[in-house]
């Protein structure tokens, strides 16, 4: 082989390295990418947890809308999670607050996240909530009990064909985690 | 292999020596056909290594009921028959192809980088050590599936952060073959051989080579993940930590459905390029196989979540990635209908490569089928996880990709060993490969339909007698394998005489490698060919 073409070879060589670091740092960028090509798109499901501030909207009393509150708990996590109505009815643009309770069942000190999901997926920003339990890291004492509530609002922009909408909370141990 | 020191060469180059002698020859080499034989000496011994997993996959499966293997130890099975046949055999086996093959192909002496060839077959070597490592180890092997969705995967035992650095091994191990390739074909090509000049098999690869230097990296980011989700705390994909498992499978698939056609896209190349030889016709539509090529793995990028549609996408989702899913089938029915076209009128006859590259044809359309009717969005929540997937990608791959390495086996052996193969036992091999092949994959359909779930070892009772059917299918197509190492072992001892430089009636025509003597010299094309046959692109 000639020293020009070896040349050439190894010159080629290096750029296509350089296309394949790219490409592992692109595999990464995937991650917020395709939160904001789903938003582009308006195909994003992914539920922002932070609380919005309260505003009023105008009651749409001609039509119901049933909220259906759904708990859970993931792995063995060892809590007791009860919502104090399962199927809320209400019109679009009226408030509501339901009551969630958890215990903790163990003898030791937990730390557990709920994490929001909806379904179907698209209706979570018509969905408002204005308190929520699941912004925040909860601490639960041994045995310790917690009255937890979410107020939120159907806006009234909510498509006519939605008339059913499943809000589910999943609590997820992160006792772990901190310790690590 | 061949051991056979180039004499007719008058170029006096202090490259034109033979082979060293011993082993180390084989550990240090920088031959191309040396690395060639390496990578497919141990393609052919992954193949039986992952052919074992699945005799006990389907042996467990014969009767229901827990009968040879535990669950865990089950799902460690399909896991790594998947991994070691996708990554050890399958794949290998094509770089192997293309470094024997694709220098003599373009004119060119060797691959245009040796020193990384010969890196990357060991290094592939050690990838695969490391996976069958993870067997001996407590809490087993990864029994998630090949696809290694978190949280299952999360819950492996000790074998966890090794799988993962044998995915890392191995996919640098791809990327350094996919370099060499691309600078073998851009830089190395003899004077003349224009790039619409080149065989096909030349242009699969190429097309090949980007595939994956865009997704391996991919792929080693999206484990990397699981790693640092596992030991450092991170949550990409944990729900608890802000992260979501959905994400991994959309960055698992936008490397995963790329790769299936990393497996296939050569496949099609070695069609193209037997088919025309034993129709004794040009190949036809030279040009638009190179553009269905390129359109096939442009589409690939942008239907990933067709394998996800039951993850809970969007409705304007899941019509996107259906359209676009059909469309794939355009391009590659373009491919079809040329292979058909190249054998119309032909004077064909029917010597093993091509009875494999016709049995491709034939069995390859019926998997191209079925996965037509998974692209349809709401027909798949019936399909997915079940047999019918299982049966869908088996006949994509063993009667599509392993038929069509088990046809360049037989069609460039002469040329590599200079002795002909036994064609009896060849014929033999392709019959009961053709055969039992069906009886093994044909009633997963029935089963899929039926709703048996895939990756389970017992079940219920309704599905036992096809479940039967397909391990008697089994055992008969693993064991007829036995006969082409058989005839592989024979040809290099002499088999039934030696060849011609052609081998083929009129293969001179058809490609460059048919033009240096058989076996082929450990030199070729040290002084670059002056003649390059246009045959397989010129209708007369």
């Amino acid at each position: 082989m000639t020293d020009e073409r070896q040349q050439k070879n190894s010159k080629l060589a290096v750029k296509l390295v350089v296309v394949a670091l790219l490409m592992f740092g692109f595999g990464y960028a995937l991650v917020p990418l395709y939160n904001v090509l789903c938003d582009l798109a308006g195909q994003n499901t992914r539920v922002d947890s932070v609380a919005k501030t309260e505003t009023s909207f105008t009651v749409d009393a001609s039509r119901e809308v049933s909220v259906e509150l759904l708990t859970a708990l993931n792995k063995s996590i060892p809590l007791e999670f009860k919502v104090e109505t399962p199927i809320v009815k209400l019109h679009p643009g009226e408030y509501r607050t339901v009551k969630f309770f958890a215990k903790n069942i163990s003898k030791d000190r937990l730390k557990a996240r709920a994490v929001a999901t909806f379904s179907p997926g698209l209706v979570k920003d018509f969905v408002i909530k204005t308190i929520c339990f699941c912004e925040l890291e909860q601490i639960f004492e041994p045995n310790e009990t917690k009255d937890m509530s979410v107020r939120f609002v159907v806006d009234p922009a909510l498509p006519e064909k939605y008339k059913t909408i499943t809000l589910s909370y999943t609590f997820f141990d992160i006792t772990q985690t901190e310790t690590q | 292999m061949s051991a056979v020191v180039a004499e007719h060469d008058d170029h006096h180059d202090h490259h034109d020596h033979g082979p060293e002698k011993g082993i180390l020859r084989w550990v240090f080499t920088t031959n191309h056909k040396d690395i060639g034989t390496l990578y497919l000496v141990f393609a052919l011994v992954m193949f039986f290594v992952g052919g074992t997993m699945a005799l006990i996959i389907r042996a467990e499966l014969f009767e229901p009921g827990l009968q040879f293997v535990d669950p865990n130890f089950f799902n460690s099975m399909t896991t790594m028959h998947a991994l070691v046949m996708v990554f050890g055999a399958v794949m290998p086996a094509f770089v192997g192809l293309a470094n024997w093959m694709i220098p003599m192909m373009v004119g060119a002496p060797d691959m245009a980088l040796p020193r990384m060839n010969n890196m990357s077959f060991w290094m592939l070597v050690a990838g695969v050590l490391l996976l069958a490592s993870t067997l001996f180890m407590e809490g087993g092997a990864p029994a998630s599936g090949w696809t290694l969705y978190p949280p299952l995967v999360l819950q492996t035992g000790k074998a966890f952060p090794f799988a993962i650095f044998s995915v890392h091994l191995l996919g640098v191990s791809s990327i350094m073959g996919a370099i060499n390739v691309i600078a073998t074909i851009f830089n190395m090509r003899a004077p003349g051989m224009t790039l619409m000049k080149m065989p096909l098999f030349v242009w699969t690869w190429l097309i090949t080579a980007f595939l994956l230097i865009a997704i391996m990296p991919v792929f080693a980011g999206a484990v990397t993940m699981l790693l640092t989700d596992k030991f450092f705390a991170t949550s990409f994909f944990d729900a608890a930590g802000g992260g979501d498992p959905v994400l991994y499978q959309h960055i698992f698939w936008f490397f995963g459905h790329p790769e299936v056609y990393v497996m296939i896209l050569p496949t099609f190349g070695v069609a193209s390029t037997i088919i025309p030889v034993f129709a004794r016709k040009p190949l036809f539509g030279y040009a638009s196989m190179v553009y269905a090529t390129g359109a096939i793995a442009f589409l690939s990028f942008i239907v990933w979540a067709h394998h996800m549609f039951t993850v809970g996408l969007p409705i304007a989702g899941e019509l996107y990635f259906m359209y676009a899913t059909m469309l794939i089938a355009i391009p590659t029915g373009v491919k079809v209908f040329n292979w058909t076209a190249t054998m119309w009128k032909g004077a064909m006859t029917f010597e093993t490569p091509m009875l494999f590259s016709i049995a491709f044809v034939v069995l390859f359309t019926m998997g191209g089928f079925t996965g037509l009717m998974m692209s349809v969005a709401p027909v798949d929540f019936q399909y997915h996880d079940t047999y019918f997937i299982v049966a869908h990608f088996h006949y994509t791959l063993v009667p599509a990709s392993i038929f069509i390495l088990m046809a360049a086996g037989y069609y460039w052996l002469p040329k590599w060993t200079g002795n002909m193969y036994n064609e009896k036992i060849g014929q033999l091999h392709f019959w009961l490969s053709a055969i039992s092949v069906n009886i093994l994959f044909f009633p997963q359909h029935f089963l899929g339909l039926a709703g048996m779930p895939r990756r389970i070892p017992d079940y219920a009772i309704q599905f036992a007698d096809w479940n039967m059917v397909s391990s008697v299918g089994a055992f008969i197509y693993g064991f007829s394998q036995l006969l082409f190492v058989y005839i592989v072992i024979d040809t290099i001892r002499g088999g039934t005489g030696k060849v011609t430089a052609e081998v083929w009636e009129d293969a001179a025509k058809h490609g460059l490698e048919w033009t240096v003597p058989s076996p082929a010299p450990y030199h070729t094309f040290s002084t670059p060919p002056t003649i390059i046959p246009t045959e397989h692109i010129v209708d007369h």
